[in-house]
């Protein structure tokens, strides 16, 4: 009976926790078979343990090459969405303009949209107006999807802002500038800053826009992707393993730094 | 409207025994024992974090005691979970549900209860608060006291034997919580339900409780009724709490029949013995305290008009504020710096200005006696938030 | 980085009551100006692409010669008749992943809002990471783990569970890999995140003394989740089961990894004639007719659910 009780009252937690597990096994899986030893071109049946692939990251020829290529990429990208995306987030929640609305559902849409489609019709219009697919044409496409994502990101946090608070800057000699310099920007920071990671952990990881207006340009994940077709050297994993460390200790880190700045204030 | 139960004389009666929270090292109710009488309004009143809400949810059954237990009547229900108690909460800032109607909110424990046919209980219930018109507006269309009456209503419906208010009007304007004090009162005296009501504000205590307990640091101060806690309290802390008074650090002399007669600087003052809670030994420090409203004021020239048999004490006035019904003097005087005295505008002496030369006097039935070994609250008004309660009732 | 606690949902969320009316007047253009650049980009490389979508479904003629509009409308007809099972599977199998999401998502949202305590962050690190490790990376993980003769099937295998799948038509035989339950598995999987942070916001959002005031009037806690609880989440239920189903019903990458000829869904189908087949038209229409589609949907659904305030 009290068996029955204590599962009752922690089953939510257990369901939880199970769900839980089921987002973080492929992760195991994948960090596991970093250090795996195929015998064929597939790293996918575990062979025996070794460190080679971790030892020689760069070991596959044009790995390394699509990763730059995709860090460069998911760089500019986040640049060009965070700049626009920002922009409009402040117009549409700092101004009030005649088709306000109609801005919202276009900054809606691609969100609203399955990728196929986004990709396929940037891809018609790349064909129509002839442009050589490549580096430009991803950047071009990265920057669009990404945009929304920013803005809403951004929206968020300048809507919950006091607008007083720039009426009190304004108030105490602040100009506009120095108001949004001074005070907004401040404010919204962690927005923005929300926004642009997001960008890049979009653009970074995408494979399907990038697969229709590539063209024989390859990014990281179009190398993951071709070497799924041919063979998955495991050097795949070892990338995978550290992006998802790297990402994690980021966190870490800069949840601990502001953790010890609200103590050092308080 | 009249609740059904409770065939004995004490058969809804609230009592706590030894009820008490600590949360890891810190204490939020030390184990207190107190029995609030059936269809009395009862008043837990206390500065923020004293253990007033804790208490509150003890009973409610939100928050699980340490020790002690909870009874309703003769029943137990300290183990038993919120929704099992015959007990009802109107939340701070009300907790409605903001996804339902006025009409659905109140339902909503009828129905939680397998109650089918509601229509007609709410109905009485919505014209009983007089929200009758607000039936299918939700609740964020209401103003503030409204959603304070659904608030009410939502509960008061369920017949609760306990019904209890944690800060109900705290969220209210100044004249708006006045009406509604009178409101709740005479809703109470209506139905004549059981209500615990935790509140803050000294004031709104003592314009609706029949009894009330002083909570600070987890303990019960004082409780009493709220004439008996404001003429005569038995801790600088009550003293303070509930508007404002002036003490006055002074020796037992001698005791003279019912009194006692202290010494303080170079006069003498009485203190009945009764309204002392200090030592009574000749030589026992004791805290005098008189609160500003009870003494007069006059001109050093006129102290020879001053009847026998008061207590009286010299000074000169340092400052004096125009209240409109009263004059607010500070008094420095050589047993007591900044003396407070309230004096009602009827015939205002114009010697009386900063600076001029004055005797205070009361009747020694006004005077209460402290232990001083008490020490000293810091400030002269009392915890943060109750400034503007004593200035009003000023 | 203060996004952990607050993580950007890329949730279209309801958006809180507006607040003090900005000032007109002074600055007309800046909007405006703010605004051109990122809307020029949008209507160019968004707007402007769809209409040559829709212009190319139409045309006719062949890579070397060029194409020509000729508002040949049957592409459409021939489209839909060739791929209609396509389009039924994407439907369901979306559909199938997007519950699955919502019973999966909603316990770990609900563990994250009311009951992590102190480990609200780390839990919320822990749901959103993985996204780090690569969605192909990780989708190929799949194929480890539901690999033929592994631990999964094997157990699956021994509680007969894959008898039962297998007389759905879920799985064959004594395989997952391949299969429509592990295409739908990592349809799950990729979009349970997108699922999980929309409802975790608007159960986040919720007063706790809601639940007790339910609880004060005789709710038990079931009732209380019934009554309270899940109508107040439901703006994140909803746009959590949007986001879970849009993507799904256009993507292909689960599909080609973990399914086989017999699970293709209509991204498939779009990226061959796109990328492969090159017939344009084709490809035009059929990723035309899946836009159409989903918009009417997702305008149908969101009107329906009452959430407008939604967008």
């Amino acid at each position: 009976m009290t068996f029955v009780n204590w599962f009752r009252r922690r089953l939510v937690v257990l369901a939880g926790l199970l769900t839980l597990g089921y987002l973080l096994l492929p992760v195991a899986v994948v960090a596991l078979f970093s250090f795996n030893k195929p015998k064929g071109r597939f790293n996918y049946e575990w062979q025996e343990f070794s460190t080679d692939a971790w030892k020689d990251p760069c070991g596959v020829s044009g790995l390394c090459g699509s990763l730059s290529l995709s860090l460069r990429i998911a760089l500019w990208a986040t640049l060009g969405a965070t700049v626009l995306g920002t922009m409009i987030a402040f117009a549409l929640v700092r101004y009030r303009f005649r088709a306000r609305g109609a801005v919202n559902s276009l900054v809606f849409l691609p969100m609203a949209m399955p990728e196929v489609v986004m990709a396929a019709s940037l891809l018609t219009l790349f064909l129509n107006m002839g442009v050589r697919l490549g580096f430009w044409t991803i950047l071009i496409a990265h920057v669009m999807f990404c945009l929304s994502f920013v803005v809403v990101a951004v929206k968020a946090r300048v809507m919950s802002m006091d607008p007083r608070l720039e009426q009190a800057a304004q108030d105490l000699y602040a100009g506009p500038l120095q108001t949004f310099l001074r005070v907004t920007l401040p404010i919204a920071a962690p927005g923005i800053a929300a926004g642009a990671l997001l960008a890049f952990a979009l653009s970074f990881d995408d494979f399907i826009i990038t697969n229709f207006t590539s063209g024989s340009t390859v990014t990281f994940p179009m190398f993951v992707w071709g070497s799924a077709q041919r063979g998955t050297p495991v050097q795949i994993n070892v990338v995978g393993t550290a992006m998802f460390v790297v990402a994690v200790l980021l966190v870490l880190v800069s949840m601990a730094v502001g953790n010890r700045r609200k103590r050092q204030k308080a | 409207m009249k609740t059904t139960h409770g065939t004995n004389a004490h058969g809804g009666d609230v009592r706590l025994t030894g009820l008490g929270k600590t949360y890891g090292a810190f204490t939020a109710v030390h184990p207190l024992d107190l029995t609030v009488p059936e269809g009395s309004f009862f008043a837990l009143l206390g500065a923020s974090g004293c253990g007033k809400t804790t208490t509150l949810r003890m009973i409610a059954g939100l928050e699980e005691p340490t020790s002690g237990t909870v009874h309703l009547g003769d029943q137990d229900v300290t183990a038993l979970p919120p929704y099992k108690r015959p007990v009802n909460t109107v939340f701070q800032s009300y907790a409605l549900f903001p996804h339902l109607d006025v009409f659905e909110n109140v339902a909503f424990g009828l129905r939680r209860r397998g109650i089918r046919n509601v229509k007609k209980q709410v109905g009485e219930m919505l014209e009983l608060v007089q929200l009758g018109e607000q039936a299918r507006k939700k609740p964020h269309r209401l103003s503030g006291g409204q959603q304070q009456r659904v608030a009410v209503a939502r509960a008061l419906i369920n017949h609760p034997k306990v019904l209890l208010l944690d800060e109900p009007l705290g969220a209210l304007d100044l004249k708006l919580r006045r009406r509604m004090q009178l409101e709740l009162k005479r809703i109470q005296t209506e139905v004549g339900i059981t209500f615990v009501h935790v509140t803050h504000d000294q004031e709104e205590a003592m314009t609706m409780a029949d009894t009330v307990a002083v909570m600070n640091g987890g303990r019960v101060e004082q409780l009493g009724p709220p004439t008996e806690l404001y003429e005569n309290p038995r801790t600088t802390f009550v003293a303070d709490f509930l508007g404002t008074s002036n003490f006055i650090e002074a020796d037992v002399d001698t005791r003279s029949g019912d009194d006692l007669v202290l010494r303080a600087g170079g006069g003498k003052l009485v203190l009945p013995s009764a309204r002392n809670s200090g030592p009574t030994a000749a030589g026992g420090k004791v805290l005098l305290g008189v609160r500003p409203e009870k003494i007069s004021l006059v001109h050093a020239d006129d102290a020879g008009r001053i009847p026998e048999g008061r207590n009286r004490i010299t000074g000169r006035i340092s400052d004096s504020s125009y209240l409109g019904v009263s004059t607010q003097f500070v008094v420095d005087s050589p047993v007591c710096t900044a003396f407070e005295v309230y004096v009602q505008n009827i015939d205002r002496d114009p010697r009386l200005v900063p600076g001029t030369e004055v005797v205070l006097h009361w009747n020694p039935a006004h005077t209460f006696g402290l232990d001083a070994a008490q020490s000293l609250p810091a400030g002269a008004v009392g915890p943060a938030g109750v400034e503007t309660a004593a200035e009003e009732a000023a | 980085m203060a996004t952990v606690t607050q993580p950007p949902p890329p949730a279209p969320t309801s958006a809180p009551a507006p607040q003090v009316k900005p000032a007109r007047g002074r600055g007309r253009w800046t909007p405006y100006l703010l605004l051109l650049p990122g809307l020029l980009w949008l209507f160019v490389f968004f707007v402007l692409p769809v209409v040559y979508q829709a212009s190319t479904s139409v045309q006719t003629g062949s890579l070397e010669q060029g194409y020509e509009v000729t508002w040949h409308f049957a592409t459409y007809a021939d489209a839909l008749s060739a791929y209609w099972p396509q389009f039924v599977r994407s439907v369901l199998y979306a559909a199938s992943a997007t519950v699955l999401c919502l019973v999966l998502g909603y316990p770990l949202a609900y563990l994250i809002a009311f009951r992590a305590g102190r480990r609200r962050n780390l839990i919320m690190i822990l749901v959103i990471a993985p996204f780090f490790a690569g969605f192909l990376i990780r989708t190929l993980a799949w194929k480890t783990i539901l690999a033929d003769g592994g631990p999964v099937v094997e157990v699956l295998n021994a509680l007969h569970v894959l008898d039962v799948t297998s007389w759905l038509g879920w799985t064959a035989g004594d395989r997952v890999l391949a299969t429509p339950l592990a295409v739908v598995c990592g349809l799950t999987y990729n979009f349970l995140p997108f699922m999980v942070l929309p409802l975790y916001t608007s159960l986040e959002r919720i007063d706790p003394r809601l639940h007790e005031a339910a609880n004060d009037l005789y709710a038990r806690p079931a009732t209380t989740f019934r009554r309270v609880t899940l109508p107040l989440s439901m703006p994140g239920v909803v746009s959590g089961t949007l986001l879970t189903f849009i993507p799904a019903t256009g993507d292909y990458i689960n599909a080609d990894l973990l399914g086989s000829t017999d699970t293709r869904m209509i991204g498939n189908v779009i990226q061959t004639q796109f990328l492969r087949v090159l017939d344009y038209p084709t490809a035009a229409a059929l990723s035309f007719i899946l836009m159409a589609a989903i918009l009417f949907a997702v305008t149908s659904y969101i009107r329906k659910s009452g959430t407008e305030d939604l967008v």
